[in-house]
């Protein structure tokens, strides 16, 4: 592994929907195996920065990204085969989605269309990824159910599991616990806790504090403009960089 | 403190294996995988079908009346009731399709008097009032209705409505009701309707054929209309009848204008129906109870004893083209005003 | 009543009342204009059926016609519409599902978007009679001597395809193609979309996603529209008419040939076109035998739209979100 290179870098990223601008000459660097919490108001563009990763911004009519994002120095926009950048990018979005096949197929989507066919394979795909997504003691007795039966917290922790599926090496989470129960939300940060020894995580939350639990750096993003980025501790200190920081996580905002 | 230290885990879940998934050689072939893209260059060329079609079908009957185009009297074509296509030895033919086009817009008009009131009322009923299982069966019934064949719609209006509607507009010379029908044009004869296929029977055919069209499209319009205007007008202590009137016919009211233009337009293109119903007599109609002849109904009719090559052969299919042009306008037409709704919902 | 001087102030005033009464009636009024439907529709139905009754047998099923109609039954007719259905799906069924995938999955907003959706309104506004002149000038008179020109013996006539099932199955087949397209593109548009982005997140290809989740799970609503063409299919008569349609084509009794009558290059009989001609081109043609094939056409139709409609029925019963 290249230790030295960050793992994602944005540089220059401007977005849009059509003429409107979401994303301004964002900038940043996410080191290997850190985790990275984004943080800011509604419609700030944190989601939008996150389908610029993967580039599942291609699949919306009228929208399109300038600048650069490298993801181990290579650039997303580079890649011949944007599945292939998928693949190595696990991606949990808001809304709960269980695919309309039994939970095992769920999680064995992803492996099964790379071509993994082997039974144990999958059974272990399955149960590892359910395992993390702390699922697994919820559903083992009825992997043949349907997926889109589980309730929605279950269902998103299901999403969680197939983007663990294919092992990324970057996971991005966008506001992942909001279906989600508390105390079922503090077992999941800790296996994110456990996660970030094998991947990148970028943490998009509305919950400052779990930023503060899990980030090693936040990111405070703004109408489109990073306004911060510093290390957890400094963020969520009395003297942030930018005065704006301070007010937003102590909720003064406005 | 971990929550998962109690269970024994047979698998590790942080056992990290990247490359096994990922590794590009484990792939296994898979058959459908592999032909993406040709299926995908095949899927666009369907996607073209249309367009294909559309143009291929103006096309060939373009070529075929072609030939006949510059040299047809169009002045007779469109003022003349005169249609003699195949005249006594000695005689010019002569091709005045007035009769043909008066024959169709007023089986039309007919058709619409009577298909619009009913399909706009049936479609309120079912799409507002109707409930449950009355819902449901009223759904069923006009879609059987739009399931009959034109076929059978030209059968019954030739030995079922055909009889009864003789019957009704059948009277005794000098006798009142005579008197009635002449005033009133519902016969050109004091002695009634001279056979039971003509233009009301025709148009009562057509009527039947295009509500299921109008009630469905019009349901579709009504369905569109969000549940939040309802509710606003409800609370504002409107009745359910004034809903309707008040809010639902403004707010779904291109829709359904579209969905009465696309009945029109399937009552113009019908043909089987008006061939057996409309008693098949080249004049214009001076009276409800006189029998017609529409455009549709002469080409299906003369087109087997035509000539390949000859000017009535290539007439009928200017009479094609009319035809043609008339329904796409109408078509075109009602599915722009359908959008220019669907474009201010969204906005 | 009159004891309280006060009454009720939510009692409905006068004004009120006959505003409730006046809506009430218009409600009847509307259920009248249902009821003008339903009921004539179905007397109409049980006349033809009853009017029929003499002729239905399962032998008026299964003999060929003879004397014109007259006498017989409908086998023949019968078997060339089912080869007609048959033959006009094979081209429409394919062509318009993918078009519909097309429309649904690939295609983006714009310009040919746009203009392939007014493509498929026009044509589904095409009179079937210009379908039929359609029928007539393209594969009759353009696209049959192609053919000849390779599959034929110059010198034996009999070697020629006519105008016959094949060409009347493509006219049937390019009439039908709105509407399959209509019907499939409403079937996929039934599939969330958020099912499509989380099968593209994890990287499925578009044909993946399209493979595995959007076609599996609309597959039913599309077979939904394919049985409704059918039933089109099967009643229609005028495209046929001048591209391979006849009254009369001897079918042999018995054996294989009764099964399998006719081939791509022949006229063939079908039951629209027989209604057609015995209910009002043949002289002296028992009323019976007239009842009795537009009874067997309406069953036939309604047989097969009975099947859509309770696969309808039984979709939304196991929806599966
Ligand atoms: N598909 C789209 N088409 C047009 N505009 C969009 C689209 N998606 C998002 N936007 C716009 O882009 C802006 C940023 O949206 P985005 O979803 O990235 O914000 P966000 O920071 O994720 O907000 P939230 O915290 O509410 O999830 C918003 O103003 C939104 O209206
Ligand atoms: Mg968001």
């Amino acid at each position: 592994m290249i230790h030295g290179k960050p793992h994602i870098e944005f540089r220059d990223v401007c977005a849009f929907y059509g003429s409107k601008q979401v994303l301004r000459n964002v900038t940043f660097t996410v080191p290997r195996h850190s985790v990275i919490g984004v943080i800011g108001p509604a419609n700030s563009g944190k989601t939008t920065m996150l389908k610029t990763i993967n580039r599942t911004l291609d699949f919306i009519g009228g929208a399109r990204f300038t600048g650069q994002v490298l993801i181990d120095g290579e650039n997303v926009a580079d890649f011949r085969d944007p599945n292939e950048l998928r693949r190595r990018i696990g991606m949990v979005f808001p809304l709960p989605v269980g695919l309309p096949l039994t939970i095992y197929e769920n999680v064995a989507y992803a492996p099964r269309r790379r071509g993994v066919t082997a039974k144990n394979e999958l059974d272990e795909i399955v149960e590892r990824c359910l395992r993390q997504s702390v699922l697994w003691d919820e559903v083992k007795d009825r992997l043949q159910m349907l997926g889109t039966r589980l309730s929605g917290g279950q269902q998103q922790r299901l999403t969680l599991a197939r983007a663990l599926s294919l092992s990324p090496e970057i996971l991005c989470l966008d506001e992942f616990s909001i279906a989600i129960d508390p105390v079922t939300t503090m077992r999941i940060e800790d296996v994110l806790k456990e996660l970030r020894k094998s991947m990148t995580i970028v943490l998009v939350t509305n919950l400052v504090q779990q930023a503060r639990r899990l980030a090693d750096n936040t990111l405070f993003l703004w109408r489109g403009e990073v306004i911060e980025l510093s290390p957890t501790e400094i963020a969520f200190s009395d003297k942030p960089k930018d005065k704006r920081t301070y007010d937003y996580v102590n909720g003064i905002f406005g | 403190m971990h929550s998962m230290a109690g269970c024994a885990a047979r698998i590790d879940p942080f056992h990290v294996m990247p490359e096994q998934v990922t590794n590009k050689s484990r792939r296994k072939f898979n058959f459908l995988d592999s032909i993406e893209k040709p299926t995908e260059w095949f899927i666009r060329l369907c996607g073209w079908s249309s367009i294909i079609g559309i143009a291929a079908i103006f096309l060939f009957i373009f070529k075929e009346a072609a030939p006949m185009l510059p040299r047809l009297d169009w002045l007779t074509f469109f003022t003349s009731p005169r249609w003699i296509p195949n005249p006594a030895p000695g005689n010019p033919a002569s091709f005045g399709a007035l009769a043909l086009l008066a024959g169709t817009f007023t089986t039309t008009f007919i058709a619409l008097i009577i298909a619009v009131p009913v399909g706009l009322g049936a479609a309120v009923y079912i799409s507002e009032f109707a409930k449950g299982k009355v819902k449901e069966t009223l759904k069923v019934v006009i879609e059987l209705l739009a399931a009959i064949p034109s076929i059978v719609w030209g059968f019954i209006g030739l030995m079922v409505l055909g009889p009864l509607i003789k019957t009704v507009f059948t009277a005794a010379p000098g006798s009142w009701w005579g008197h009635v029908m002449v005033i009133l044009h519902l016969a050109s004869a004091e002695t009634g309707a001279a056979q039971g296929t003509n233009l009301l029977t025709g148009g009562v055919i057509l009527a039947l054929m295009s509500v299921p069209v109008i009630v469905s499209l019009s349901e579709d319009a009504l369905r569109a209309v969000p549940d939040s205007f309802r509710e606003a007008a409800l609370a504002l202590g409107a009745n359910p009848w004034e809903t309707v009137r008040r809010v639902l016919f403004p707010a779904a009211r291109n829709g359904l204008l579209a969905a009465c233009m696309l009945g029109m337009g399937r009552a113009v293109g019908e043909t089987m129906a008006v061939l057996l119903a409309t008693g098949h007599n080249n004049r214009i109609p001076a009276a409800l109870t006189d029998p017609v002849r529409t455009m549709t109904a002469t080409i299906a009719a003369e087109m087997g004893e035509t000539v390949f090559g000859d000017p009535h052969y290539r007439v009928l299919f200017i009479l094609g083209i009319v035809l043609f042009v008339i329904t796409c306008s109408i078509n075109v037409a009602s599915d722009l005003i359908i959008k220019g709704v669907k474009k201010a919902n969204k906005a | 009543m009159n004891t309280a001087p006060v009454s009720n102030p939510f009692a409905p005033t006068q004004f009120e009342r006959r505003k409730f009464r006046r809506a009430n009636l218009n409600k009847w009024i509307m259920f009248g204009f249902c009821a003008v439907l339903v009921i004539p529709l179905i007397a109409i139905l049980v006349d033809i059926f009853v009017k029929a009754a003499p002729v239905l047998s399962l032998d008026y099923l299964w003999l060929n016609p003879a004397n014109k109609g007259k006498e017989g039954g409908l086998w023949a007719p019968l078997v060339g519409t089912f080869y007609l259905v048959i033959g006009s799906l094979i081209f429409v069924a394919p062509v318009g599902i993918l078009a519909a995938i097309y429309l649904n999955e690939y295609a983006k907003e714009g310009i040919l978007n746009r203009v392939i959706g007014i493509a498929v309104t026009s044509l589904a506004g095409v009179p079937s009679i210009v379908h039929g002149l359609f029928g007539l000038g393209a594969f009759v008179l353009v696209m049959l001597p192609a053919v000849n020109s390779v599959i034929a013996n110059p010198n034996d006539r009999a070697t020629k395809w006519q105008a016959g099932l094949l060409t009347a199955s493509l006219t049937v087949a390019v009439m039908n193609l709105p509407v399959i397209i209509a019907s499939a593109r409403e079937a996929l548009g039934g599939v969330p979309q958020s099912f499509r982005e989380a099968c593209w997140n994890l990287g499925a290809t578009r044909w993946q996603t399209i493979r595995t989740i959007v076609l599996p799970n609309s597959l039913s609503g599309i077979l939904t529209g394919v049985i409704l063409t059918i039933s089109r299919a099967a009643g229609e008569t005028a495209p046929i008419l001048f591209t391979g349609v006849t009254f009369f084509k001897f079918v042999a009794d018995t054996g294989w040939e009764k099964v399998f009558p006719y081939n791509p290059g022949e006229p063939f009989m079908a039951m629209s076109m027989h209604l057609n001609i015995i209910s009002n081109q043949i002289s002296q043609m028992p009323e019976g035998m007239k009842y009795g094939s537009a009874a067997v056409l309406i069953g036939l139709i309604l047989f097969v739209n009975s099947f859509a409609i309770i696969l309808r029925v039984w979709l939304r019963g196991r929806k599966r979100w």
